[in-house]
């Protein structure tokens, strides 16, 4: 029974890594004010090209782990370019976001499954990058099975995340992006370009979202698949709230997810009667559930977001 | 400032405007809502960019492209709707302005909250420099505004409307402050409540419809002079001297118990009878139940017990369409939420409460042209400012707001008026509009129950005044023996 319950647990830090990058990445663009629902398109563009690298350069086999970090460095300036794209669209043009968000999703879902039949073909699998047993702890039993033998990746996901507290609470380009979500009007009173705030936000977002596309094939799935985002994108936007717009609550809310998720896998595969169709249900009626009774008047929410800027239009 | 043309969609904002102010100086700037006193300083402050003419800085011509020019230049502006991040803390919304403290990717949050003490005791402006935005009450956060401003290095101080959001004492405390800041700074300030601009400013400068029509010192003018000259003609605020005609009850309201939000007891067992004919004046000090009170009456609020009879049909607990049919008018406290529909068109909100029946709905399709003639008749009838019948309601200002709202509550002809802080923070001239209609449509024999804070509304327009006090009504008086004295005492509570 411990034993279940250590691969369990063990399997929640790198399983939520995805879905944390692209959470936090989130966070930052609606810090700013601007919601992108096409997270998941960036993600499945981030996840090819993440995936397309190493394959290249070995046909499947083993490759020198500098095609991996390549692999990722491209899907972060993809997604980023991404960003870029939908700061044009939505802060220049002052397009709906949730539309554009919408398109976004669609194009990069297509765009990946596309390219990826064109350059690939079918499914390939790829070596991936190897788990790193940290010395002493991960000799600590459960304890370090669970917390200190996983990929290189998926631990400078979790450095991450103070980084990302202190960058959003505690640098100026933090109280800009936090200022031009929250009341651009008063940002930009106070001499804050808020539309390049807003851009700037969106490239780290997408950059975080193609970053996190490509953990889930080069580290997690080793390979690429049309279905291989599967709904994480959204639910990634989904995290955010439930993590009021902060980091580390956000990586609660991923943990809390990535642990209804694994929990549900290993009862199906304990055989416990219980139909699989409601055990796969239960992360998502989970987040749904949760987000229903989160506090509707949360101080730190960011109250401009979705709200185009346009500095000679009151309203 | 020197000949500023500024032009909007449709208006004419600011037509070629000139003003000056002397180091020490405190300029007024008075007008009626939409004379374009904010957009004028929105162009000083480099928000806006003038169309035409040139700002001169001691004597030199300066081009601000951006908030951040005027910073630098030494102007900072306090505006009328706070410029303040609320999820941030005092520190932090300084922090987003004050570059000295921006070192690279490092933000010496200490160094701000140094300046932000020093500047605060300087000025006797007492602020917490850790307390988050939403925990300050709306005059805390104007003192934030003040300090934030001096922070940035402002030797010449905006206010646009300073006061309008603060409550008599806080009026007083910045008015103290104010003086005691001219010693070492000039401000522009932007009023339309003229014991402000009397004992504030040195100079005062009017515009209307966006042009200046009479600068001068402060001191060689009354009052009403200064009004006059706002409005374009003397201001006599209307009063209700008629008797009244003992009408029939039409409103009784008996023995409500109501809840608040916080699920506390709002009105406790209150009664309450208005006649045909005759203003009542609720007199309270807000957050005793008035708000509370308008919405029961208006089916917006659930009523536990007791009974609302409204021309003899008990209408407690009935839904807001079935009371309007009846016959109920109301002006809503919040008017840019729960008035009109912001993102609406004047002409749609003016149709809000009869969409679906003649004449501006035939079985189910809206008669754009019977549309368009009633709003084109009603901004005539109520002279509302504004660019044209298909704006946003939203983007007018305060009292071209209310008097949309005005206009299509009283063009339905209700039987029964609920008008709630009608006048708040509007101008004069407004004030004396709404005044007039509503003591037109008394006479042609409506109810009216009138919710203010403003005694002086109340003993100008009510036949009988009601003083509401933790829910229960203490007592009503009749007109003649109300003082301001007596309703003070009542309204504190105690029983005479």
């Amino acid at each position: 029974m411990i034993d279940i319950i250590t691969n369990m647990l063990s399997m929640c830090i790198p399983f939520s890594v995805a879905l944390l990058l692209a959470s936090t990445g989130e966070m930052f663009n609606q810090r700013a004010g601007v919601f992108n629902l096409g997270c998941e398109g960036v993600m499945a563009m981030g996840a090819f090209v993440g995936m397309l690298i190493p394959f290249l350069a070995g046909g499947g086999m083993r490759v020198s782990q500098w095609y991996n970090v390549l692999g990722f460095a491209a899907a972060a300036v993809l997604g980023a370019l991404f960003g870029l794209f939908f700061g044009v669209i939505t802060v220049t043009f002052r397009a709906p976001q949730g539309i554009a968000g919408i398109g976004l999703q669609m194009f990069g879902v297509g765009c990946a499954g596309t390219l990826f039949r064109h350059f690939v073909g079918g499914t390939q699998s790829i070596p991936g990058i190897p788990d790193v047993d940290i010395p002493l702890l991960s000799k600590i039993p459960v304890i370090g099975e669970i917390f200190f033998s996983h990929n290189a990746a998926s631990y400078l996901a979790y450095i991450f995340i103070p980084v990302a507290w202190y960058i959003l609470f505690r640098t100026p380009w933090g109280l800009k992006v936090r200022a031009a979500g929250t009341n651009p009007r008063a940002a930009d009173s106070m001499g804050v370009n808020v539309s390049r705030t807003r851009y700037e936000s969106l490239m780290v977002g997408g950059a975080l979202a193609g970053l996190a596309g490509a953990y889930l094939s080069i580290a997690q799935a080793k390979m690429f698949s049309d279905t291989l985002i599967s709904g994480r994108g959204f639910i990634a936007v989904a995290l955010v709230y439930f993590g009021h717009w902060n980091p580390v609550k956000i990586m609660g809310g991923a943990l809390l997810f990535t642990f209804a998720q694994t929990f549900q896998t290993v009862v199906q595969s304990f055989g416990i009667s219980f139909p699989y169709e409601l055990a796969v249900m239960l992360p998502y009626v989970l987040v749904i559930v949760v987000l229903a009774f989160t506090s509707r008047n949360d101080m730190s929410a960011p109250t401009s977001l979705g709200k185009p800027f346009n500095r000679e239009i009151r309203t | 400032m020197e000949h500023i043309s500024k032009r909007f969609p449709g208006v004419l904002a600011s037509d070629d405007i000139s003003i000056s102010v002397g180091e020490g100086e405190v300029l007024a700037l008075v007008g009626e809502n939409g004379a374009g006193k904010t957009t004028l300083m929105n162009i000083l402050m480099g928000l806006y960019q003038q169309d035409e003419g040139r700002i001169l800085i001691n004597d030199e011509e300066v081009h601000f492209k951006g908030p951040e020019d005027a910073f630098k230049a030494g102007l900072g502006m306090v505006h009328q709707t706070y410029m303040l991040v609320h999820n941030m803390t005092v520190t932090e919304n300084i922090a987003l302005g004050y570059k000295k403290a921006w070192k690279g990717i490092h933000l010496d949050m200490k160094k701000v909250r140094d300046k932000v003490v020093e500047v605060s005791e300087h000025y006797g402006l007492a602020v917490n420099p850790d307390a988050y935005i939403w925990q300050l009450s709306v005059g805390e956060q104007q003192k934030v505004e003040l300090v934030k401003t001096l922070c940035l290095g402002a030797r010449f101080l905006i206010l646009d409307e300073p006061t309008s959001a603060l409550t008599p004492q806080e009026v007083d405390e910045l008015i103290v402050l104010l003086h005691r800041m001219t010693s070492e700074l000039s401000i522009i300030f932007i009023s339309h409540k003229l014991q402000e601009v009397k004992a504030l400013s040195n100079k005062v400068t009017i515009l209307r419809h966006g042009k200046v029509v009479f600068s001068g010192n402060t001191d060689d003018y009354s009052s009403e002079e200064i009004a006059a000259k706002m409005t374009g003609h003397e201001i006599i605020l209307p009063k209700n001297n008629e008797k009244n005609e003992n009408g029939e009850t039409v409103l009784s309201i008996k023995d409500i118990v109501v809840k608040s939000d916080m699920d506390t007891a709002a009105l406790d067992h209150l009664s309450l009878d208005i006649k045909a004919g005759e203003i009542v004046g609720l007199a309270g000090v807000s957050g005793n139940g008035q708000r509370e009170l308008a919405e029961v009456i208006n089916g917006l609020r659930k009523c536990e017990s007791g009974s609302i009879s409204f021309f003899g049909n008990e209408i407690q607990n009935k839904n807001a369409e079935d009371i309007i049919r009846h016959g109920m008018g109301y002006i809503p406290e919040e008017r840019n939420t729960e008035g009109i529909v912001p993102g609406f068109s004047i002409k749609e909100n003016f149709i809000l409460k009869d969409s679906t029946s003649a004449p501006f709905a035939h079985s189910s399709i809206m008669n754009g042209k019977a549309i368009d003639e009633n709003a084109e008749s009603l901004i005539r009838k109520f002279d509302v400012r504004c660019p044209g019948i298909n704006t946003a309601a939203g983007s007018l200002s305060g009292g071209n707001i209310q008097k949309v709202i005005l206009a299509r509550e009283i063009e339905r002809k209700p039987k029964f008026l609920v008008a709630v802080y009608p006048t708040r923070g509007l101008d004069m001239g407004a004030v004396e509009f709404i005044h007039q209609k509503l003591l037109e449509i008394r006479k042609s024999g409506v109810g009216i129950l009138l919710i203010s804070e403003e005694l002086d509304e109340i003993m100008d327009l009510s036949d009988r005044i009601a003083v509401i006090y933790k829910g229960s009504i203490q007592r009503v008086l009749d007109k003649a023996e109300a003082t301001r004295e007596n309703l003070g005492i009542l309204m504190a509570g105690v029983k005479l």
